[in-house]
């Protein structure tokens, strides 16, 4: 399935690009995915950042549209329950996903000062998939949320299918 | 004589049918921006988070910028934007006497650039052109839709028209079968609108980055699998002057945010 | 020169928190485009995003190609004196540009 969607899309672009590409005078462009994070690419990722320690579900609010306007330009906030002071803070938030080529997304590093641990940014999605966000407490432990996303082709583009 | 009675009845039905079946009713009008998500409506509506602004910003930039063998700056005659340009976009595409036909605010743009300026015209699509109109186009932001009723123009609002009704390409589509009688249900995960060209240049998700509404034509044409028109190409400006005036008394959103 | 959308409170009451909102120009290329060619488009992107409250950095962000164009990142902090934040963008290819605000705590 996953194979066929992306020499589907790859075909795509690539007929896209003359109309496109010779009236704006851009160089055409295919998007070819050959890396796939997977779900043991995210899983390394994240083990990268929490080491051998366990990852406890909750605390941590992960919100982004279950079915998004554009997965070029998604818009998502992650917000952790804490009282931030500076006995009790989160240190850090680190978000994940499955299916883009690569499976991080970004790190945001807070701390006492923060006031409240919540971070907004908009992201890039290229399917349909799960993202994970996991946050760094201060007292070592470490809490996620994770949210499933749908993705879908925009209706008018400058793309021949 | 009963049945060429029907005939003709039938006729002027149909005739009048598809002259009725066009403008969407005054009051039922709605702007692309209700189709949207409160997120992505969100993004819009906060001058600090709208990334459509940071080329309004680089419009500003270019308004003052000397250019041309002229050495002038548009603010040179223009002045500042926010009184001199006020409601200009609200009113184009416009008549120009000179060409003898309808001219949209890029080719405006590029006109005062070649005549005024002796600089040469700023390439559809590039950025520079995108900003300086983003950046007059948002002096009108709020101001109603007020296309030139001027008889010369009428014609050419005809022909737009024309082309909105049109089926064509390999779909034997019109803009109006979606967009008329079809706005606010889904094209795959997309909603339908109502073809309500308010917020110009657009920042749109798609693109991530600022584009014209004749990119976006070129878009639905192109997903219409119909024969596509060059940017600047007078089939185009007619029917941007059409959706204008399909358009008239909604306020001007430009930058608008749209997916 | 890219422009730089910055949302900073102009005053606040000491010990208020307050939300931060940043806005910079930037194609942010994946890196996982190709031209019809074949040939891959080299990714471009920030990598790297903080912010200095007084000198002292209040929050640092990394980016990835997962990052739409045009980086929107949001944040909070205490104000707790008035003066200037500095926000510093780095990047593939030698990008760097910052940007500052001032606020007045009262």
């Amino acid at each position: 399935m996953t194979m066929r969607k992306a020499e589907g899309s790859t075909r795509r672009r690539f007929l896209e690009l003359a109309g496109a590409a010779a009236a704006i005078g851009a160089v055409p462009v295919v998007t070819v995915r050959e890396a796939v994070a997977t779900p043991e690419t995210m899983a390394a990722a994240i083990r990268t950042v929490v080491g051998t320690a366990t990852v406890q579900p909750g605390k941590v609010k992960l919100d982004i549209p279950p079915l998004v306007e554009n997965g070029n330009t998604v818009p998502m906030t992650v917000s952790v329950a804490s009282p931030m002071t500076p006995q009790e803070f989160v240190k850090s938030i680190h978000v994940f996903n499955e299916k883009n080529p690569q499976p991080n997304i970004g790190n945001f590093f807070l701390g006492p000062r923060a006031g409240r641990a919540q971070i907004s940014t908009r992201v890039r999605l290229a399917d349909s998939q799960k993202i994970i966000a996991i946050a760094r407490l201060s007292d070592g432990s470490f809490w996620s949320a994770t949210a499933d996303v749908v993705v879908t082709l925009a209706a008018c583009t400058e793309e021949i299918i | 004589m009963k049945f060429i009675g029907t005939i003709c009845l039938t006729t002027i039905l149909t005739a009048a049918g598809i002259a009725a079946a066009t403008e969407i009713p005054a009051s039922e009008r709605r702007s692309g921006y209700t189709f949207m998500a409160p997120d992505t409506q969100a993004i819009q509506d906060d001058d600090t988070t709208n990334p459509g602004m940071l080329g309004v910003l680089d419009g500003q930039g270019l308004w003052n910028k000397k250019a041309g063998a002229a050495n002038k700056a548009c603010a040179d005659c223009h002045g500042d934007a926010t009184t001199s340009m006020k409601g200009v976009a609200a009113r184009y595409p416009a008549f120009d006497k000179t060409l003898g036909r309808p001219v949209n605010l890029e080719q405006r743009i590029n006109l005062c650039r070649a005549q005024q300026q002796q600089a040469s015209p700023l390439p559809y699509e590039r950025h520079d052109l995108l900003a300086l109109t983003a950046f007059v186009a948002e002096q009108s932001r709020g101001t109603a839709i007020a296309p030139d009723n001027s008889p010369e123009l009428r014609p050419f609002v005809a022909k737009g028209h024309d082309f909105f009704m049109k089926r064509q390409g390999q779909l034997n589509l019109a803009c109006t079968n979606c967009h008329d009688d079809n706005w606010d249900k889904h094209l795959a995960g997309s909603a339908v609108t109502q073809a309500m060209a308010t917020g110009y240049p657009i920042y749109r998700l798609e693109w991530q980055s600022l584009g014209s509404l004749q990119r976006r034509l070129r878009n639905c044409i192109t997903g219409m699998r119909a024969q596509n028109y060059d940017f600047g190409a007078p089939e185009l400006v007619e029917l941007e002057l059409y959706l204008m005036s399909r358009a008239k008394g909604m306020p001007i959103e430009t930058p608008g945010v749209r997916p | 020169m890219p422009s730089a959308l910055i949302n900073v409170p102009k005053k606040a009451k000491r010990g208020d928190t307050i939300e931060i909102k940043t806005l910079m120009s930037h194609i942010m290329e994946t890196g996982y485009r190709h031209t019809a060619a074949g040939q891959v488009i080299p990714r471009d992107i920030i990598t790297s995003f903080s912010c200095r409250y007084n000198g002292e950095e209040i929050f640092r962000a990394d980016l990835f190609p997962a990052i739409a164009a045009n980086p929107f990142i949001t944040f909070f902090t205490v104000a707790t004196e008035s003066g200037k934040f500095e926000f510093e963008w780095i990047g593939d290819n030698g990008f760097s540009e910052t940007a500052s605000a001032s606020i007045s705590v009262e």
